[in-house]
Formats: C-alpha cells, structure tokens, sequence
C-alpha cells in the first residue's frame, strides 16, 4: 500500500539525510521504523506525508505517486500523531479530535458521534472528557487523545512518530497494548517510528532497521532477532535477543496441555505412586471441577496423611495469552520451575515448565523463528 | 548593525531640522530661538529628569524590593496596582492636576513651580522602576539565596552580594525606559512652571508655528533617543553574558 | 474645585462634547492601529522575513520614545509638504497609529512565535493549510497577549491623544490647554479629571475584556 522506491533526502547544505530506500508496507501491516538517532527514520516518515520534500526517489500510496496529490488533501488523509502530542490547548477534546472531520467539511453531528466513538475506542469515557481542555489531562490521557485525533476522518494510513515517547514506562507498555488491541480492531496501515527496540518487536508486524539513512533489514521480528543480516543488526537487537524473542512467544504456544493431576480427594499413596510411575517430583492439585488448588512435592509426602494437610497452595498463575518473558520472569522471582496455567474461573488448563520454555527458545534461534 | 543605522538617520534628520529652523531665524512674526537659547534649556531639560529620576530610583528600587519580601508579600498587588493606575493616567493631566491639586500644598509650596514640575514627573516616572525592580528581585533564583544563606550570609548581604545584582540588568531597564519617557513628559513640565526645552516647544504651541514646535521638539526628541541609546548601552555592558534580558516585562 | 464643578454644571455639553471628540479620535487610532499592527504582526512571522521583523519592530521601539509633540511636529511637516491639512484630527490620528504600533505589533510578533510547534507540526501534519493554520491555530493561541497589548495601546493613545490639543485637535486636552492658558483653574481640573477618569475606566474594562476573551483552555489552571 505504500511503496518507497529509491527514496533519498539531501539537504541543501548537503547532508545525506536518506540514502535510496526501497520497500514496500502492505495494507493493514503496522510497519516500524527502527533505528539509532540520526538514522533517517522520522525523515523518511515525513516524506510520506511531504511534511518533508523528497529529493531523489517516489512514494506512492495506493499505486499512486505521492508527489501528484494535493499536499493539504494527502495529509488529510493520512493520520499523523507525533511525540509530543501537539494537541492544540485552545480547543476542547471533542474539537481537538474534530480537526480534520472539520477541515473535510462534517456536519457537526456527524463529528461529534466520530469524537465520542473515538474516545470509547480509546477507553476514555465520552460524557467524561469530550468537553475538557488538554491541560486538565493527564500524560496518558493527553497521549491517547493524541491518537484517537490522528483517527478523526478515519484515514487508511498513520504516520505515529515516537507516540508513546513522551510518557512514563508504566503507562507506556500499558498504551502499546492497548495500541495493539485497537489495530487489531481496525486494521490501519501504520508506519510506526521508535528507537526502542522492545517496542519495534512488540509492536511491528515488519521492521525497518535504518543506520545512517540507509535500510539495513526490512523483516519481521523474529527474523530480525534470529536472523540478523549483519554485525550492526545483531548489535542493535542485543545479545540478549533470545530473552527479547520471549516477547514473540505466548504461554498457550509452549505448554503442556493436559498434565498428569491429583485429585484432592486421593490418598498420599495414589500421589506416590503417581510420582514414580510419571517421574515428576510435583504435581498440581485440583478439584473435581478442575479448579487449581495447590502442588503436592515429593518432599510433602513424608510429612502427613491426608491430602488436605500436606499441598502448598499456590497464589502464582498465568493466563494461556500470557507472554512467555512475564512467565519467565514468575518463574525466576519466585524460584519455581513449573507454574500452572488458568482461566479466568481457576480452572486449570495446563502447566509450563521452564525446560519447555527453553527448548522452544532454543529451537527458535536454531532455525530463524517463524 | 541595522539599528545603528537606524538610529544615525534619525539623529541626522532631528539635528538637521533643529539646525535648519534655527538658523531661519524668522519665522513669519516669530523669531527663532538661538543655540544658546537651545543649549541653555536642554540643560535645565537634562536637570529636570535627573532629579525626578534619581527621586524615582530612590522610592522605586527600594519599594520594589520590599514588596518581594516574604513579609510584604500582600502588599504587592496594592503597590504596583497604584503605579499602574499612575501610569493609565494621561501624562498630561498628570501635570496639570499636580499644580492643583492641594496634595501638593503639603509637600511644596502650592502653584506652578519647578518643584511641582519633578514631582509630577516623578509620579509617571516611577512605574517602570518600580515594577522592574520587583520583577528582577522576584526572578533570582531562590537557590542562589538559599546558598548564600548556608554560607552565613546575613540578610543585607545576601541583598547586597547577590540579589541586587543580578537584579540589576532588568532594574536598569526599567531605568532606562523610565528616563527616555521622562524626557518626554519632561517637555510638558513647562505649563507647571517647569524649564527646558518645553519653553520653545509651547512658544511655537501658542503661536499655532508648527516649524517652532519643532524647534524645542526636535531637540527633546534627540535627547531622548542618543540617552536612550547610552543607557541601553550601560544596560548591555552590565548584562552577565549568561543572561539574555529582553525590554522592559510587560 | 468648586469651580470646576460648577463649570460642569453650567455649560454640560462641552464636557461631552470633549469627551466624544477624545473618544473619537481614540476609537480612529486604536482601529487603525489594530488592523496595521496585527497584519504587520503576523506578516513578520513569517518565514524569511526576519530582517523585515528585526527593523519594524525597532522602528517601533524607537518611536515609543520620542516624545509626543515631537512626533506631532514631524508629521505636521510631512503633512504640509503634501498639502494636506496640518493641524488637529489627521495629524494627531497619524500620530497616534504610529504610538499604538509597538504593543500592538510586538506582542503580536512574539505571542505567534511562541506557539508550541509541537501544535504547529501536529496541524501542519493534519492536512491544515497555512490559513488554516493561522486562523485555527496561531492567532487563538495569541490573543491574550494581543489583547493585553491592545489594552496597552488603547490607555497610550488615550494619553497622547489629550496632548494632541496643542495640534488643535479636539478632546479633553482642550480644558486643558486653554486652562494653562487663561489661568482657568476649574477648566484645568475639569479636562484633567475626566480625562483621568476616562483612562481608568477604559483600563478596567479592558482588563475585563482581557479575561472573558481568553480561551478557557488557556486559563491557568
């Protein structure tokens, strides 16, 4: 959907700014462009939109040159959300949203429904905030309305420099999920800059890695984190890229599915001889209505006799849609190397072991990732 | 670059008419002033503004600093809302009002006198002192006196060593504008019973000549903007060079 | 004193008349000065023009201190060479544009300047046209401190205009001047009153113009 040919920025006292890029973003993919600073990756994003000019090269949107389009109509049509935000104090949320609806000439219901439709979509409660100014917001707050006005006329293409940049961690990892659950939803072409790599894998469906205004790898993550073309890019990723590659990776994809259980009503010795015949030292614990209580170890055994007296009750689980570097991240906190899998009611639906994580890593590096 | 380019045009065209009219000597039925006539009242003009401005420092430095202490906090809404209100009144009416007024009774003697000319221009005068001076005490850096106060700095000092002079740049602003304006008003201090260069200026306003207005104006205009221009230049020298200082805070 | 309130009471309509000539001559001036301080304002905004900006607004900073009858005189002048009338409305209206320029122009130089380009870049991105961008964006942003300027302006020219009676204009420096002249003490406090009370009010209504104008997005918390 938008095909950068030979694109190249050189400025007029002659700096290289971007040198011949080449490639192309399918619809409905969010594309990130990734790269140290000063790598040309905001430049080129500009170019897309002609915020910049482009010196040597085409882009063309939807098989179209963009060079052939009116400037103020392409960027009508391209949502455009920077990092620091630029909401425009003057205006409430509602009108902020409202800009370029406005600008296409909406009639004021049909702006206003678009305004509050966006603020849900957002998880901010219209009737809440559609008529506060920016500066009763807070950061987060600020920044999703950021997006849901790069929303307004509902364009087919964003251009998101930096977005969630401004904000706090916390609040940043909390609005890239929810970024992702919105595309999921809508399913825009997104050309999405960021230097931070964390971000890149977790948000990009395919990744641009630049270097000095040149495209080092156009791939998906996983290919980048596996499969990296050179020294630059596996410096980039990190050596930790196994750990990074966790990311990619969920819960449901690497556990067992139906293990070996105890009921709570078995005796110790049914456990015994459980253990011996399974060879595993713990085992979950669960009722006749499949809800987790607790482990029983092999060191418990010898203690008492009932069931009831000797399993350790576990507060620690994960969700199948976990990613696996939170379990990992349990599993290593809490010094356990098995954890049980719920849903939502506790029922328990598997277990993950850390040897299964780690295989599955391992496999990933050795053949490139999927 | 361009400024002083700028301001050598004008300075020109202001002496060239002062030259050109003066030397006309006859004006219709009116003689011209002479350059002695000129240079004799620029000087009791330059007196004028001296003293009210040296009464305005005097009141409006030391107020303006008061009004920061944690102390006078309050007050400070008071005092610079009366120095603004001096400010929206007419310069003009000002004047005239002073003579009048039987406020003035009590200070000096009553009536159109020289006396009553400075403390009218004293009053418009003080505003842009008074407010820089507040405004440049409040901007140091309350860190800077907290230092200096761990350091066993007593009170006077800390104003003395620290505050005041870093004050001191945007005070002289206020100084600066505060005098170039005086020596405008100053030429209205005439119809009080002021001196300067007002008496050549109100002879051509009365005579309805506006070549001998120019006259007296001519030259108020030139003191104005070459003292105008040396104080921005005392200004410029006592900025720090850290600090980049605009015009006056408004 | 006395006097001058039986002046007052005896001959009403010339107080008025005083008056409305001020404000007339005020509401001339400030409306000129608006449109041409503005206009210029946000023309010198704009890209390239820096040099243009740099000169006007000394230009500007410069006449703000030449005092009044001088500035009076030299557009009389002018005004002589070109044949057109010499004394009281036009030279005095000229006069004062020229004196309302440097509120009115600088701060509306600086207020757009200092829009946040963070909301430029986000308009500009939007798909919003220069005009678009200065009527949407910069000049809302900017009137506060236009206003204030204005306010500025308007008590300023309010001032001078009362000087302009030594050109023949009318207005309430008239009382005044003749006062000073006949040694009519209550003609002196009548013009000088007023006109003081006249400045007052205008300030104070300007103020309140100032704070209902500003958008409610821009209040300080």
């Amino acid at each position: 959907m938008i095909k950068l040919e030979n694109v190249t920025k050189v400025y007029p006292d002659g700096t290289e700014a971007v040198k011949d890029i080449s490639f192309e973003v399918q619809k409905g993919e969010l594309c990130v462009f990734l790269g140290p600073s000063g790598c040309g990756k905001t430049t080129t994003m500009k170019m897309i939109n002609r915020l910049i000019p482009i010196t040597r090269g085409k882009i063309y949107i939807d098989g179209m040159d963009n060079t052939k389009i009116d400037e103020t109509e392409l960027r009508r049509n391209i949502g455009y959300a920077i990092q620091e935000i630029g909401l425009f104090t003057h205006m409430t949320v509602a009108q902020n949203i409202e800009t370029v609806p406005a600008l296409k000439g909406w009639d004021k219901a049909k702006r206003r429904k678009r305004a509050e439709e966006l603020l849900e979509l957002v998880r901010m409660n219209p009737s809440e905030f559609i008529d506060k100014y920016p500066n009763e917001l807070s950061g987060g707050q600020r920044q999703r309305v950021g997006v849901a006005r790069s929303l307004g006329a509902d364009p087919p293409i964003l251009l998101m420099d930096e977005p969630f940049g401004a904000i706090d961690p916390i609040n940043r990892v909390e609005l890239q999920s929810e970024f992702l659950k919105i595309q999921q939803k809508i399913r825009k072409t997104i050309i999405f800059v960021t230097h931070d790599i964390y971000e890149a894998i977790k948000m990009g469906d395919r990744i641009a890695l630049m270097k000095e205004g040149r495209l080092v790898q156009y791939d998906t993550p996983a290919n980048l984190l596996y499969r990296p073309k050179d020294e630059f890019v596996e410096g980039f990723v990190g050596a930790d890229r196994a750990l990074k590659g966790l990311q990619l990776l969920r819960v449901k994809d690497v556990m067992t599915t139906s293990p070996p259980t105890i009921q709570a009503k078995d005796t110790l010795e049914v456990v015994r001889r459980r253990m011996e015949h399974v060879g595993i030292d713990e085992l979950p614990v669960i009722e006749s209505d499949n809800s987790f209580i607790g482990w029983i170890r092999i060191s418990d055994l010898k203690k008492g006799k009932e069931i009831g007296d000797v399993i350790s009750p576990l507060t620690i689980t994960l969700t199948v849609n976990a990613v696996l570097n939170e379990a990992l991240s349990l599993m290593l906190s809490s010094g356990l190397k098995t954890l049980p899998i719920v849903d939502e009611n506790n029922k328990l639906e598997g277990i993950l072991t850390f040897d299964a994580i780690q295989e599955e890593l391992h496999k990933a590096v050795q053949t490139g990732g999927s | 670059m361009r400024r002083w380019l700028v301001l050598f045009i004008l300075i020109i065209i202001l002496i060239g008419l002062t030259v050109w009219i003066t030397n006309m000597g006859q004006i219709g039925i009116f003689s011209t002033f002479t350059y002695g006539n000129i240079l004799h009242h620029s000087k009791d003009h330059l007196i004028m503004v001296f003293w009210a401005i040296l009464i305005a420092v005097a009141v409006g430095v030391p107020l303006g600093t008061l009004v920061t202490r944690p102390g006078f906090n309050k007050l400070s809404p008071l005092v610079l809302g009366i120095a603004n209100i001096g400010q929206s009144i007419p310069s003009l009416a000002i004047i005239a009002l002073m003579a009048i007024i039987p406020i003035s009774l009590l200070i000096i003697d009553f009536g159109f006198n020289f006396k009553t000319a400075i403390i009218a221009l004293f009053i418009y005068g003080l505003l842009p002192i008074l407010r820089n001076s507040y405004a440049g005490m409040r901007n140091v850096d309350p860190a800077m006196v907290e230092a200096a106060k761990g350091m066993g700095m007593t009170r006077w000092q800390i104003i003395r060593k620290i505050e005041l002079p870093l004050a001191r740049p945007i005070i002289m602003t206020g100084i600066r504008i505060s005098t170039v304006v005086t020596v405008g008003t100053a030429e209205l201090a005439v119809l009080v019973g002021g001196k300067g260069l007002g008496t050549i200026t109100f002879t051509g306003v009365f005579a309805m000549e506006p070549l001998l207005i120019l006259q007296g104006a001519a030259p108020t205009a030139f003191l104005a903007i070459s003292l105008g221009f040396i104080l921005e230049q005392i200004e410029s020298w006592m900025t720090p060079r850290g600090l980049k200082i605009k015009s006056e805070i408004s | 004193m006395v006097e001058a309130w039986e002046f007052v009471v005896r001959r009403p309509e010339l107080l008025v008349e005083w008056t409305l000539a001020h404000l007339h001559i005020t509401f001339v001036a400030v409306g000129i000065a608006i449109i041409l301080g503005v206009s210029l304002g946000v023309y010198i905004t704009g890209k390239g023009r820096e040099n243009i900006a740099d000169i006007l607004l000394y230009l500007a900073e410069i006449a703000m201190t030449i005092p009044s009858l001088a500035l009076f005189g030299l557009i009389i002048l002018l005004l002589g060479t070109i044949w057109l009338p010499t004394i009281g409305f036009l030279p005095a209206v000229i006069a004062l544009v020229i004196y309302g320029q440097l509120p009115i122009l600088r701060n509306t130089y600086t207020a757009i300047r200092a829009v946040d380009p963070a909301m430029i870049e986000a308009g500009r991105g939007m798909g919003m046209s220069e005009t678009q961008l200065l009527f949407r964006v910069k000049l809302p942003l900017a009137i506060p401190v236009i206003m204030a300027g204005l306010r500025n302006a308007i008590v300023l020219i309010i001032g001078i205009a009362t000087i302009a009676a030594f050109i023949g204009a009318n207005g309430l420096g008239v009382p005044i001047f003749r006062g000073i002249r006949n040694a009519r003490m209550d003609l002196i406090i009548v013009g000088g009153v007023s006109v003081s009370i006249l400045a007052l009010l205008v300030d104070g209504l300007m103020a309140l113009v100032e704070r209902r104008i500003t958008p409610k997005g821009l209040r300080i918390g």
